[in-house]
């Protein structure tokens, strides 16, 4: 499954990075040399398995419902690069 | 003997007996740093003023006979844990500006122990590399040094490089790190001290910056086996705010040190031998079963049949975790952000200028195999192939204790070597990943110097919560081999 | 008849599929230990997990998993022992960890399904395809700035079930009464408060059209629709868009659409065009939340009744007609106070009292059950008075109008205003004797065969006496001396 330009753009684009068009060819290349390499999996046989998301292995615990976080407005927003008052801002959006 | 050089149970013991101070113990490394880390380049941040209170009030807890575990004992931090008030950068031009307001849990507990906190050690951007050469603040040198071409700048390996060389150059008694595909037990080896990746859940993740979460796991380095046994200590437990942190109690780690491996099974999986391996690491590994052997353990071979689909089944799930976990580094609140047209333009530009080479790949590749139509045909099937690695270790872990493998199939390279093609750079983590994918404990203990006088590690996997036998069957090859050899830059030297 | 819109081609077929997100009534939100409370100052109720930030995990609220199960218990719904929860990957300035944890593959809850009852007195019966457990995002306001967009995160991480019915829904009519139905439940298991207004329960309205018989169409996804009666408007006003598309020889583009009801249209969502491939994958932050077999048995022998349960219960056991109890049912509050009132007194009376005079004067006060002048406990009392003849009937509806005004119990009203009845039987025979006399003529007829003048000479009785006489006694006592 070889990646062609219009897909290595069509997932930047999913990913939201920006790529120039003189960085397509390389991109296009290396992506295609990690993937053709990652193909020997196709040589397990899987069938019947099934899929593990994680090596840890037991039941979730939960948590109580109770608040006990939360309330810190100027810690929360401390870090934005932009700001409004008690609001985050980025360009308006047209919806 | 300088301060710099002592081992952190010294250094205890040192501080306990009033020999010298917490205070003179943090000068001397900070002073240490001031002399090398120009070069080295193994802290992004050096808190001095910091490190000084936490000393004066490390001796003040001393005199009042109130000492823990850690008191005293100056570390250096991975950037990648989240230090309160103390900007944590994940080796990231995104998260240069970046100053948390929260403590790691890890972190939290070094410091409810004593610890002293030298800095934040340089890394692998968001921990994607093998070299530190991917580190928005630049590469870490390596201080071992070829007998031959002692110019030759060598890679600390990776991610946890900064960590490695800090501690091997003696600019830090012990280091956190985070182990992904081999993190911290890859640089321990190309930096010639210890380091551990315990199970999956021994250690929170919560204020660890996320790069692959089923596979992250914190952990420590250090120059002895013991050493990483007091810090694996402080820095375990359960965390209700880590959902995939075990419950379990935690054991005493120093005391498995002195256990020795009389009556245990050693697997030697074959599938480890593979093509190309140096002459020198196949003669090590042997070198590591006759210690074994002589100090009354059982070698056995054993089959891990799926070992070779590791890495590539690695270079599936960690960037698909990876793909989602960088996505809320948008310049939106916190962090980097470069101007856009729009706010689809402030994302791209942003995440174009804020991630590195490598790190744009891994979010590529992994937002392509977790795209519509490929998922089944990648993630899926990584999924599956992970069930079975796992079921090799599970299965192999009814025959034997634990596992003697070699830790890289490379000592440590020279700047620029393996930079050519990812592939051959992410071939350094095939004998480090497959422990990964399981979840298992796995350490590397030095064990040797190749032909140029660099050091090699060799690596114990031991059964899931049982670093017990891995930090017992580490500390007997640290007897056995006896390593006399220093690196060439290293304070004091 | 089936509901149907008329195109230039002829007849079309409106096929509706609902997701409703309710939000789960919980003091902290889904992951973190934020408060959920409405109207706070802006990301004043988010925590560092809410927002995002590095290294920050999540952990789940107990309250929200056990209200999610409760809700799909009281949707007849299989129950999944084991779950999972994935991440939905898309970038969105209100959306802080560029993925919303959400359940795709394995929900919490399975198939059930909800029977809706339309004007005409039938009901249907419409599949819920699942149930499951998800963050809310933040909200963005794009109208405080000329140039910027601003974020409150405080709804992001607040817990919502997403209830999705298949597409089983076949006009305006029907989607409301499903909304209506699923609201009334919720609310019944005190699992989400059904506030459309604050935004705690929303509608994503997908129609489509075909031509009878056809298979499905190409739908389209209006979002987040806040009102009952919008989702009614729109599944019209999307309907109509599309056959206007397909009869001009178009194709109907899935998407996802905003409602706007000033025009009352549809119209495409720019901010969402490219947002199709979400990448689900399950999230390694999170194990499988397993439940226990004996805890979701736990929580189905202690839900309420049900507003299908007690409807079927008041035709069967209060005599009342279909109509009369599922007006009574729909609201849990109206349900406890007809209860009430009904409570060891004729349950039929008691539903017409609730149903004509209380629903009048709280539709007349602008008040609503909760907060009526009237207390079930006083309108119960008012049902004593007429049933142990201290009242009748005509003067309870003056007693009823002066409760309404005053708050005051009917006890006390009617000592104040003398308005006990009269059942005196000598006292009712002079006013009779006493009407009798100064109507001789009306009497003359009656006796002639105008039995009709029976209501006549009540009605002059009574107003002799003040509306106090004991009507039965009055009849009885015409009835004697007109014979
Ligand atoms: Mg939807
Ligand atoms: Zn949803």
């Amino acid at each position: 499954m070889a990646l062609d330009p219009t897909t290595v753009r069509r997932i930047a684009t999913l990913a939201r990075i920006r790529v120039e068009d003189n960085e397509i060819a390389t991109l296009q290349g290396e992506l295609n040399g990690i993937l053709g390499w990652i193909e020997q999996l196709n040589e397990v046989d899987v069938e019947g398995i099934a899929p593990l998301t994680g090596a840890a292995a037991m039941a979730m615990a939960m948590r109580d419902d109770v608040v006990t976080d939360g309330g810190y407005p100027e810690q929360i927003l401390a870090n934005a690069p932009d700001r409004n008052g008690a609001f985050y801002a980025v360009p308006k959006v047209v919806e | 003997m300088m301060l710099t050089d002592l081992t952190i149970a010294q250094a205890q013991a040192g501080l306990r007996a009033k020999t010298f101070s917490a205070e003179e113990l943090a000068l001397a490394h900070l002073h240490a740093i001031e002399t090398l880390n120009p070069r080295l380049n193994a802290y992004i941040t050096v808190n001095h003023a910091r490190a000084m209170d936490q000393a004066r009030a490390a001796d003040a807890a001393l005199a009042a006979g109130q000492g823990r575990a850690l008191t005293g004992i100056p570390l250096a931090i991975k950037d990648l844990f989240c230090t309160e008030g103390v900007r944590t950068t994940a080796g990231s031009k995104m998260l240069e500006p970046f100053v948390p307001p929260y403590e790691s849990t890890v972190t939290a507990q070094l410091l409810r122990d004593g610890a002293v906190f030298l800095g934040k050690a340089n890394l692998d951007e968001f921990a994607m590399g093998s070299s530190n050469m991917t580190s928005a603040f630049g590469p870490v040198e390596n201080p071992w040094k070829r007998l031959q071409n002692a110019d030759a700048v060598l890679v600390p390996g990776g991610s946890s490089g900064g960590s490695a060389a800090a501690v091997a150059a003696r600019i830090a008694m012990g280091a956190t790190g985070t182990d992904t595909g081999g993190s911290i037990r890859q640089p321990a080896s190309f930096c010639g001290i210890a380091g551990i990746k315990p199970t999956y859940g021994r250690c929170s993740r919560w204020g660890v910056v996320a790069f692959a979460s089923s596979l992250d796991q914190p952990g420590p380095l250090a120059r002895t086996v013991e050493d990483c046994a007091i810090l694996l200590e402080s820095m375990s437990g359960y965390d209700p705010k880590d959902s995939t942190s075990a419950n379990l109690p935690v054991p005493d780690f120093q005391a498995a040190c002195r256990r020795g491996v009389k009556g245990l099974r050693i697997g030697v999986p074959r599938e480890y031998r593979i093509d190309g391996m140096p002459g020198e690491i196949e003669a090590l590994w042997r070198q590591g079963m006759d210690w074994l052997r002589d100090a009354g353990a059982e070698i056995v071979d054993v089959s891990l049949p799926h070992t070779k689909y590791g890495l590539p089944t690695y270079y599936i799930v960690a960037p698909a975790e990876c793909s989602s976990n960088l996505a809320r580094y948008d310049g939106v609140r916190f962090g980097l952000r470069a101007d856009g047209g729009d706010l689809r333009d402030l994302y791209e530009r942003t995440r174009a200028a804020g991630f590195g080479a490598e790190v744009r790949r891994r979010i590529l590749i992994g937002t392509y195999v977790l795209s519509a139509g490929y998922y089944d045909a990648y993630y899926l099937r990584a999924q599956k192939v992970r069930a079975l690695l796992l079921k090799d270790f599970t299965d192999v872990f009814t025959q034997v204790d634990a596992l003697l493998v070699p830790t890289a199939p490379s000592a440590a390279f020279a700047q620029g070597e393996n930079m050519d093609d990812p592939i051959k750079m992410y071939l350094n983590d095939a004998f480090t990943i497959p422990a990964s994918m399981a979840g298992v404990p796995g350490m590397s203990v030095p064990a040797g110097l190749d032909a140029d006088g660099l050091p090699l590690g060799l690596q114990i996997i031991g059964k899931p919560f049982d670093e017990e036998t891995v930090f017992a069957v580490a500390a007997e090859i640290e007897r056995s081999a006896g390593i006399v050899a220093l690196p060439s830059v290293r304070a004091g030297a | 008849m089936a509901y149907t819109l008329e195109g230039s081609t002829g007849l079309w077929e409106v096929v509706v599929g609902l997701e409703v997100h309710a939000q789960i009534v919980s003091n902290a939100k889904l992951f973190s230990g934020a408060a959920t409370a409405f109207g706070a100052e802006p990301n004043a109720q988010v925590s560092f997990i809410d927002a995002g930030f590095p290294g920050m995990l999540p952990v789940i609220n107990s309250e929200c998993v056990r209200q999610a199960v409760r809700a799909g218990l009281g949707l007849n719904a299989r129950i999944n022992p084991v779950s999972r929860f994935d991440r939905k990957n898309y970038f969105y300035a209100d959306l802080p960890q560029g993925y919303q944890i959400s359940q795709y593959e394995h929900p919490i809850v399975g198939a059930g399904q909800i029977e809706i009852e339309l004007a005409d007195g039938s009901t249907r019966q419409i599949g819920v395809t699942r149930l499951h457990l998800e963050q809310d995002a933040g909200k963005s306001l794009h109208d405080q700035h000329p140039t910027k967009t601003f974020i409150d995160l405080n709804r992001a991480g607040v817990a919502l079930m997403e209830i999705v019915s298949e597409p089983d829904i076949r006009s305006p009519e029907e989607a409301g009464a499903y909304v209506r139905k699923l609201r009334s439940i919720l609310r019944y298991l005190g699992a989400c408060d059904g506030n459309m207004e604050e935004g705690s329960l929303r509608a994503d309205v997908n129609v489509s059209v075909r031509k009878h018989g056809e298979p499905y169409r190409t739908r389209c996804e209006v979002k987040n629709v806040n009102s009952i009666r919008f989702v009614m408007q729109a599944v019209e006003a999307e309907a109509l868009r599309q056959i206007e598309v397909w009869e001009a020889g178009g194709t109907v583009q899935q998407e996802t659409r905003l409602y706007d009801s000033h025009r009352g249209e549809t119209r495409s969502m720019r901010s969402k065009e490219d947002a199709h491939d979400y990448r689900y994958f399950p999230d390694p932050d999170l194990l499988p939340l397993v439940l226990d077999e004996a805890w979701i048995e736990s929580l189905r022998a202690e839900l309420p009744e049900l507003p299908d349960a007690k409807k079927a219960r008041l035709i069967a056991e209060h005599g009342l007609s279909p109509y009369d109890a599922s007006v009574l049912v729909a609201e849990q509050s109206t349900a406890m106070f007809y209860e009430t009132v009904a409570k060891g007194r004729d349950p039929k009376l008691a539903a017409n009292w609730v149903t004509g005079d209380f629903f009048a004067a709280l539709n007349r006060t602008g008040r609503t059950v909760e907060d009526s002048p009237v207390s079930a406990r006083d309108l119960g009392g008012l049902l004593d008075l007429i049933a142990d003849k201290t009242i009748n009937g005509r003067i309870a509806k003056d007693v009823f109008e002066a409760m309404v005004e005053t708050g005051r119990d009917p006890a006390s009203i009617v000592e104040e205003k003398g308005l006990r009845q009269v059942v005196d039987t000598s006292a009712i025979e002079a006013a009779v004797q006493k009407v009798l006399d100064a109507n001789a003529a009306n009497v003359a007829q009656y006796k002639a065969g105008a039995t009709k003048l029976m209501g006549f000479f009540v009605g002059q009785t009574m107003k002799a006496m003040g509306g106090k006489g004991n009507p039965a006694l009055i009849n009885e006592t015409l009835q004697r001396l007109l014979s």
